[in-house]
């Protein structure tokens, strides 16, 4: 056991339940209860939940708010309706990630910013330091907020007949907030395992409450080790995998979420230059012939000399193949590209794919 | 609480060994199984690969991680468990029963570099 390790709010449900726990982010998390394989195709066939409160709450309130969020955050929040929530990522001056997040559009005067675990400390940092000058305030809500993730197809069954929570009208991509038990429950139609599902930030209190009724009702509990072979199989990038402060956004394939014609973001000119003068690698799909497992950080050869490397690699549990993300040189990166993987002593031979090995199948 | 049968030698990193004669089959532990989870591939060396005590000579993969084996003894690879290759999830059912490859030993006294049962028994309560 690592030091220093925090304890989520369900951490004594997690052992209760026999779950093997591991650190993740600082925190000391779930990686499976009953098996990946089982807690994987609970969320892809029917309903899983996982606890997610080592994700950091940052609220940003104040004049200045939307301006402010506009400066740090690289999707465009212009013209929103409340309620909304954008995808993207916050970037340094050199184009390199800060952090992937969520945005919540309270109101044009507040944001709620959902950020990794592994990034908390440095996302605070980042988001104070950058606020000088601007009339907003930053509040830390990390500590106070619980979050559960309600995923699969079954989700808007659960949340309704488990928990009572009216969840229909609730589009992909927004949130609505209740007053339940005298506290304002946030409730949002986002996940990150390619399904339909929700996600649901409340207090402590309230998210055990949460959880001890899902588990009552029999809903498949899932740990970490599912969340990252399911957002893994729909292409979702992971910080510290497929981004970090040495990848840019461009670089990991997202562009579609940095917004260039924003007047400014920090990190524009560099991303913008990156996009013009188009990048010198970038994160894309690989399929791998045979049964082996391409894993983090093994290398990608052409001819017998590297050209990239494995960020993420796994079996796919929904479709059978060995499949992974790499990051590869160009012109590598060409759909149909032969490659091979280094594999421990051996090579296998692999083809550039689209990085989305299971259709999504969100309710939009 | 993990099964160790008694007629076995075993790795402190979780292999087991039958010797007969001057052939080891070798496999991995109950023990090993249990702490990997769902096993779904098994690299397997070839036959007439050189394996050495002590080195690796293949690997176990569950869903999350792989995990390098290490040789228990030295020689010359005769046989490898060929029905692991389409079900490595054998392994799981009965690691004891699903050997992964054969050896035939270069020099049978290494067999007493390694565990007992008993001994074996401390490693894993650690």
């Amino acid at each position: 056991m690592e030091e220093n390790l925090t304890k989520t709010c369900l951490h004594d449900r997690h052992v209760a339940l026999g779950a093997l726990m591991s650190p993740f982010g600082g925190f000391d998390m779930p990686i499976q209860y009953k098996g990946i394989t089982e807690e994987h195709n609970a969320v892809r066939h029917e309903v899983g939940v996982f606890d997610v409160s080592h994700m950091g709450e940052v609220r940003v309130k104040g004049p200045d708010a939307y301006k402010f969020v506009s400066h740090i955050f690289v999707n465009d929040v212009t013209g929103a309706p409340d309620g909304q929530i954008f995808y993207g990522m916050m970037c340094y001056e050199n184009g390199g990630t800060v952090d992937d997040l969520l945005v919540y559009k309270v109101n044009d005067e507040e944001y709620f910013l959902v950020i990794n675990a592994s990034n908390i400390a440095k996302d605070v940092e980042w988001i104070r330091k950058n606020a000088e000058g601007f009339n907003v305030e930053i509040t830390d809500q990390s500590p106070y907020y619980g979050e559960v993730a309600v995923q699969g197809p079954k989700a808007e069954e659960t949340m309704e007949n488990v928990l009572g929570i009216p969840v229909k009208d609730i589009a992909f991509y927004n949130f609505k907030t209740f007053p339940i038990d005298g506290e304002e429950v946030i409730v949002s139609r986002t996940g990150y395992t390619g399904e339909d599902g929700f996600e649901v930030y409340g207090s402590h209190a309230f998210t055990q409450k949460v959880w001890d009724k899902l588990m009552d009702a029999g809903v498949q509990p899932c740990g970490l080790g599912c969340r990252d072979t399911l957002r893994f199989e729909v292409g979702l990038p992971l910080y510290g995998d497929e981004l970090s402060a040495d990848i840019t956004p461009i670089e990991a394939s997202l562009s579609m979420f940095v917004k260039l014609d924003k007047p400014e973001f920090i990190g524009k000119e560099a991303l913008a230059l990156q996009k013009a003068e188009g990048v010198k690698r970038r994160i894309i799909g690989l399929e791998l012939e045979g049964n082996a497992i391409p894993r983090h950080g093994y290398p990608v050869e052409v001819d017998g000399v590297q050209v990239g490397e494995i960020t993420t690699g796994y079996r796919s549990i929904s479709t059978g193949k060995s499949v992974a993300m790499a990051m590869v040189n160009k012109p590598f990166d060409k759909l149909g590209t032969k490659v091979e993987v280094r594999i421990r002593k051996k090579t296998f031979p692999a083809t550039v794919v689209k990085k989305r090995f299971y259709d999504k199948s969100y309710k939009k | 609480m993990s099964k160790i049968l008694d007629d076995l030698r075993y790795a402190d990193s979780h292999e087991w060994v039958k010797l007969e004669g001057d052939i080891a089959t070798v496999g991995i532990t109950d023990y090993a199984q249990h702490a990997l989870g769902n096993i779904v591939y098994v690299d397997m060396p070839e036959v007439g690969d050189e394996v050495t005590q002590g080195e690796d000579f293949g690997a176990v993969e569950s869903v999350k991680a792989a995990s390098d084996l290490l040789s228990p003894v030295s020689g010359e690879v005769v046989e490898i468990n060929e029905a692991l290759e389409d079900e490595p999830e054998l392994v799981n059912q009965d690691a004891f029963a699903n050997w992964i490859m054969k050896v035939k030993v270069s020099d049978p006294s290494e067999i007493e570099n390694l565990l007992d049962a008993a001994a074996y028994a401390k490693v894993c309560e650690e």
